[in-house]
């Protein structure tokens, strides 16, 4: 058995020559500091929901003062640019060349059924469903300007009007549904998987294929000593990528921050230890710089999108996935962001999280470990 | 000269192949995250969790209660008479929404006064709040038009979705992963083929071979073109038995623009390759360019809602172009003349990094 103070001075050595190594190399420094700034300010500019200036066509074959007033109708909501076209041949054509997403068809006899008590008037609302969602979104705000308009026109018209129900909707932690404020939080999480995971995968995949890891394991130093030493270093690397992406969340984007910051040091840190391992193991398990990677690409960056609830819904996907979607820590990282930048320290949300994140820490650990074992007999 | 660069690409070949574990990378993950992230892309919310807090008990408000309950949209989990237990329901995320109606409802429909609901949301998830919103609206719709009757009822909209009339959400995320499939493993195959060969000193043996610049460049980009061939057509063929989508288009179009695409992906590929002195940098500049390009891309979100900056720059991305493209031939027969300003972007793009690369090769020689 050794003694602590040996333990410590060989340990210390490790870690002096994991910052000597991260300093020589700057991809390591890069992808810490370099890529998430990158990333969070290309995809969280770039990622919007809110439609907004949709080019869309109004087929006026009436040319009534009706149909000028839906036209107008269309120019004054923020979501519509409109074009007229003359035939619905003209504007089939714009649809099918992408110039417009979506057209509303107005009959001649459109201003005159309108009016007549009797027989209602006919609007084709025709939109283009290869982006099925964005169609759907459009769709939406079509018929919203369509019933506005009506309303409109009946109190013109004199006619009695029957006030409707109304829904007021209210958003909770986001009142002006700004789509940065939830994607931001998502958007750091799966920022810090790639960089934990890439750290660990990349580097200690190099040391397999150049043999230094074998020249590592034969001195006097323990393997779980050399791990934990990697781990110890990129770690700190690691949090100095979450503090640059939380300041980019919080100064650039304007991302209120609801939580508190000793609850967010300590989930991160929690879930960079878990990221780590996990590249840790991935490195072990692929040897091979070229595997790693791909490695690396296919459990971080794909996953954190698609099944992380960052982009869709986990609970509306088939029970199948969502059981799937379970195994992917990041999905319990981007839930505890969500939470602590926009509602707050909110346990009842955090805990189960929490308590996940630290069993995968423990368990790609341990794996890990493993793994590097029985790779040296 | 053939018979050098065949054996260039044998080569190649037997370096991705020699290996099983390059070998699953490549058959593998392509197959898992089809299945997977087509199952889990849709923007449909079903079941949603929501919250009652009604706190009038008259005929009216029941009536419209009891819409919310029938629709497949909502799962009714929890009622509620107190702001505090909505607040704290709202907060632990045990449901999505709640549906307020207040006392005076039923008495303000009943005399024609304005009467409205409170729907509260959880704007944690605002995607899935939109939607619901939405669907929401819709029942209220409803609600209001079957009070109305059809008298007042002078106008009736036909919405009508184009190409995908169900507004499946398959249909759009299915050609959109694809490409990005076919790009992922292209796109790393060239860039880190080029950047081991440099970082384990075999490329200035390549170098002083017989073989010309021109001649190394079709070697490294024939094998990439080939996997991504057989990549793309086989997830095209597998979106199309197991998850229904239609393939209208023309396949030859298909392939043509998939052969005009992998090409700009491997003239990147080698540009990313060439700056990179090492393997690990060569993975960074993929990862740096890939991540940002597939998301700007139009895969998850329309072009048309980014600012106008993001928007230019998407037009030096290929998976942009190549993204309509799929779309467009696989959903709405796409004719030629309509692929055309989407195909020569993008051959412009593989003619530049490609002559870059060539250069490159050329110039390491002297």
């Amino acid at each position: 058995m050794i003694s602590a103070r040996t333990f410590f001075r060989r340990f210390g050595g490790l870690l002096r020559k994991e910052f000597v190594q991260i300093v020589r190399d700057p991809s390591s420094i890069a992808i810490a500091l370099v890529m998430p700034v990158v990333l969070l300010l290309l995809i969280g500019f770039g990622i919007s929901l809110d439609a907004r200036n949709v080019r869309f066509g109004i087929v006026d074959e009436n040319r009534s003062v009706e149909s000028a007033g839906l036209f107008q109708a269309f120019a004054n909501t923020p979501y519509f640019r409109p074009f007229s076209f003359l035939s619905s041949r003209a504007a089939e054509a714009a649809l099918m060349r992408g110039d417009i997403e979506g057209f509303v068809v107005l009959r001649s006899d459109f201003s005159r059924r309108v009016t007549d008590p009797v027989r209602a008037a006919d609007i084709a609302i025709v939109v283009n469903g290869v982006d099925a969602n964005n169609a759907r979104i459009v769709t939406g705000y079509a018929q919203g300007v369509v019933a506005t308009w009506l309303l409109g026109h009946r109190r013109d018209r004199a006619r009695p009007v029957l006030s409707p129900v109304t829904v007021e909707n209210r958003y909770w932690f986001n009142p002006e549904i700004r789509s940065t404020n939830f994607i931001v939080p998502g958007l750091i999480a799966m920022v810090m998987t790639m960089i934990g995971a890439l750290l660990t995968a990349l580097v200690v995949a190099r040391e397999w294929e150049r043999g230094t890891m074998e020249a590592m394991l034969a001195s006097p130093a323990s393997m779980t000593e050399i791990l934990l030493g990697k781990l110890v270093a990129y770690f700190v690397l690691g949090l100095g990528g979450l503090g640059v992406s939380v300041f980019i969340g919080l100064v650039v984007f304007e991302v209120p921050f609801r939580g508190s910051a000793e609850v967010l040091v300590g989930i991160s840190s929690v879930f960079l230890i878990v990221s780590l391992a996990m590249g840790l193991l991935i490195s072990t398990v692929a040897r091979s710089q070229f595997v790693a990677a791909q490695l690396a690409f296919l459990v971080t960056f794909m996953p954190a999108l698609i099944l992380s609830g960052l982009m869709f819904d986990i609970e509306s996907m088939p029970h199948w996935v969502q059981a799937v979607t379970t195994v992917f820590p990041a999905r319990y990282f981007v839930s505890s962001l969500q939470t602590l930048f926009l509602a707050g320290t909110v346990w009842p949300v955090l805990l189960p999280n929490l308590a996940m994140l630290v069993g995968f820490a423990i368990l790609f650990l341990a794996l890990a470990i493993a793994r590097t074992r029985r790779s040296l007999e | 000269m053939w018979r050098r660069i065949a054996s260039l690409i044998l080569k190649e070949f037997k370096m991705l192949w020699k290996d099983r574990k390059s070998r699953m990378v490549l058959v593998v993950p392509p197959l898992v995250q089809l299945v997977l992230f087509a199952s889990a892309a849709t923007f449909e919310v079903s079941d949603a969790a929501l919250g009652l807090w009604i706190e009038d008990r008259a005929h009216p408000a029941q009536e419209l209660v009891s819409r919310f309950e029938a629709s497949p949209a909502f799962r009714v989990v929890a009622r509620f008479d107190n702001p505090q237990a909505v607040q704290e329901a709202l907060d632990s995320q045990k449901v999505k929404a709640v549906l307020h109606v207040g006392q005076s409802f039923s008495a303000d429909v009943a005399a024609g006064r304005p009467a409205r609901v409170q729907l509260l949301l959880d704007g944690r998830k605002s995607n899935a709040a939109l939607i619901l919103q939405s669907y929401a609206l819709g029942i209220v719709e409803s609600f209001n038009l079957a009070r109305a009757g059809q008298a007042v009822a002078e106008l009736n909209m036909h919405p009508r979705a184009w190409f995908n009339p169900n507004f499946d959400s398959r249909w759009f995320i299915l050609p959109g992963l694809t490409v990005l499939l076919t790009i992922t493993a292209t796109l790393l195959i060239t860039a880190l083929s080029v950047a081991r060969e440099r970082e384990l000193g075999t490329f200035e043996q390549l170098l002083v071979t017989p073989l010309q610049p021109m001649e190394i460049l079709v070697g490294k980009t024939v094998p990439a073109l080939c996997i991504g061939f057989v990549e793309a057509n086989v997830i095209a063929v597998l979106a199309c038995l197991t998850y229904g989508v239609p393939f209208v288009g023309s396949v030859v179009l298909f392939n043509v623009s998939i052969a005009i695409f992998v090409l700009s992906a491997v003239g990147i590929g080698l540009v990313i390759s060439s700056v990179a002195k090492t393997q690990q940098q060569a993975i960074l500049g993929v990862f740096l360019f890939l991540s940002p390009a597939m998301v700007l891309s139009g895969f998850t979100t329309p072009i048309a809602n980014m600012p106008d900056w993001a928007q230019a720059l998407t037009h030096l991305n290929p998976i942009r172009y190549m993204v309509t493209l799929s779309r467009g031939i696989f959903l709405q027969d796409l004719p030629w003349a309509l692929a055309w300003p989407q195909l020569w972007p993008m051959a412009l793009i593989g003619c530049v990094t490609l002559s870059y690369a060539t250069w490159l090769f050329s110039r390491r020689l002297e």
